[in-house]
């Protein structure tokens, strides 16, 4: 069967494959591939002590770390809400369910300066939710963590949300008639199933997260060594035309957002192949 | 990022099924309830409450500012360049996203899901790297630098350059959402209408666009929405020249630096408006996608 398709696919009477295929490349090529290999041309043109003094340096380092651990806290609470959020449009029904289902997708239409201006005003330290807290949100990590829990929540909720819709009620019912309690049936049965979606959403939300720029900026504060993202690392070397630098640091982002990104087809490759064995 | 349209939004859920209601099957009302009230607590602090903010502070000093603050000079000359973007970019990237699907999905080659794999990358890679690539390609100090200063060619801090960095962003939209669509739809239809005598172009407009209208309309919409938001990469490659290389967006950024709160939001209230209207367009498509 396989064969015999392939074998047709091949033999198709439908035109335009040259056309379309080198039209595809060449446009890819333009412009995606050729600027980006530009990184790698630059980086392979400084020496390695001189890589490795620009990216190591502690101000990048501490940037590492601070985009890395804020992106993976605000992916943990967005795996959290955004599951519960995604349970609740699937199973639940209550006044207003649309309107809530349709603003999720807020963060992907608003644009991120829009978000991060507005979440800043927000959580500073006299704006309307900042006022209730004593210790300050706005311009710490804690407020890089809101916006980027802002930019990511959709991608959780929209992975999990048609999975969760296509899962059959039957291996509930048939957990819950040999005895499991619903807590049991949760855990056991419907969390299992869930989990690649959960694990996509939360890399892609993840992904996203480390580059973030626009929603950052604002609800940051920007300090050196304490609240400055690397993706603002790379702005501030351009600001000063050290490219070299700027350059170097965009290779590390670059390998790391690669390594995400095959870790991603690697669980959506797994996650396909064991449906189709089932 | 984006996700398959055939998405069913309000199908019976378990717990609508009085047949199966039982305490193993249906968690406590307690439980429902707490689980509803914390998404909305949740999504009141995320989304609703900097959606309210945002109208709030623009009108905060009256209708008069905020017309004043729209009607600005440089306000309309950043509304018109987002627009021009808008008018350049979303069609460009439509075009390819058509043309890479119909590649894609009619015919088989080696190497495809390497294709599928690249050209999803831009949405890999950090805003600010997409804007910086563009200065290693055309700023005085980069491959081309050189040339386009002698030809007197302004790319970098320039329209062009806006113009490349945000379609560089927005490359994978359209095509993302057509290529699964377009899978799932096969070749059958475009093969009969060929072997019948029709010439390609007619079995492509009569043929495969009424099947991907809702897909196409979808993946523009998004396509769209990104384009009128781009900051990172728009920020590196646009120079801020007030008046003239300001998107929206970037006006935002200055209004707001320089503590002209209520311009800022004013501005940004507008931007808030259009992401309003593509979230409504875009329920509507899946609504409709769904019906057929």
């Amino acid at each position: 069967m396989e064969l015999t398709l392939k074998k047709r696919k091949k033999n198709t009477i439908i035109p335009g494959f040259t056309m379309t295929l080198g039209y595809t490349m060449l446009y890819l090529s333009i412009i995606v591939l050729l600027p980006l290999s530009m990184v790698f041309f630059n980086t392979f043109s400084m020496s390695w002590s001189e890589f490795w003094q620009t990216i190591a340096h502690p101000r990048a380092v501490a940037s590492y770390k601070l985009s890395f651990g804020t992106a993976l806290a605000a992916g943990v609470i967005n795996v959290i809400f955004g599951t519960i959020i995604a349970w609740v449009l699937v199973r639940y029904q209550f006044p207003g369910k649309r309107i809530v289902d349709g603003l999720v997708d807020l963060p992907f239409a608003l644009p991120t300066a829009v978000a991060g201006i507005a979440l800043a005003t927000l959580y500073s330290p006299n704006g309307w939710v900042g006022q209730f807290f004593d210790f300050k949100i706005a311009f710490t990590p804690l407020g890089i963590i809101i916006a980027l829990t802002f930019i990511g929540l959709p991608f959780v909720v929209r992975t999990v949300q048609p999975v969760l819709q296509n899962l059959g009620s039957e291996i509930e019912e048939a957990s819950a008639s040999l005895g499991a309690t619903r807590l049991q049936t949760f855990a056991k049965v419907i969390i299992p199933e869930l989990l690649p979606a959960i694990i996509t959403g939360f890399s892609l939300a993840f992904a996203r997260s480390l580059g973030e720029y626009g929603s950052v900026v604002f609800i940051a504060g920007n300090m050196p060594m304490k609240t400055e993202i690397t993706p603002l690392i790379i702005m501030t070397k351009l600001e000063q035309y050290d490219y070299v630098g700027a350059t170097a640091i965009a290779t590390v982002m670059l390998v790391a957002s690669f390594i995400l990104l095959l870790l991603i087809n690697i669980i959506q490759w797994y996650t396909n192949r064991k449906f189709s064995l089932q | 990022m984006t996700k398959p349209l055939n998405v069913e939004h309000d199908s019976p859920s378990i717990a609508g099924h009085g047949a199966t209601k039982s305490y193993a099957m249906q968690e406590s009302m307690i439980v429902k309830w707490s689980l509803i009230a914390i998404s909305l607590v949740f999504l009141a602090l995320f989304l609703i409450l900097p959606l309210v903010s945002i109208f709030v502070t623009a009108l905060e000093k009256g209708w008069a500012t905020y017309v004043a603050s729209i009607t600005d000079p440089d306000a309309l000359a950043a509304i018109k360049l987002t627009l021009t973007v808008v008018l350049i970019v979303v069609p460009l990237n439509a075009i390819f996203g058509i043309v890479a699907a119909w590649a894609i999905t009619k015919f088989s080659f080696k190497g495809k899901n390497v294709l599928i794999t690249l050209i999803d990358l831009p949405f890999a890679v950090s805003p600010v790297i997409a804007g910086l690539v563009f200065i290693l390609l055309f700023g005085a100090q980069g491959l081309f630098g050189e040339w386009l200063f002698q030809n007197d060619i302004k790319i970098v801090f320039a329209l062009p350059g806006i113009v490349i960095a945000t379609m560089f962003v927005t490359f994978p939209f359209v095509a993302r959402e057509l290529i699964p669509l377009m899978q799932m739809q096969g070749i059958t239809e475009e093969e009969a209408s060929i072997s019948l005598g029709a010439s390609g172009w007619k079995t492509f407009f009569l043929v495969t666009l009424p099947n991907i209208k809702w897909g196409l309309l979808y993946g523009l919409i998004l396509c769209n929405a990104r384009t009128i938001g781009e900051f990172g990469a728009v920020s590196v490659v646009s120079g801020h020249i007030r008046g003239m290389t300001n998107t929206m967006p970037l006006h935002i950024e200055i209004l707001y630096n320089e503590y002209q709160f209520t311009a800022a939001f004013a501005v940004a209230s507008l931007m808030s408006i259009l992401a309003i209207i593509t979230i409504i367009i875009k329920n509507f498509i899946e609504w409709k996608a769904k019906d057929e």
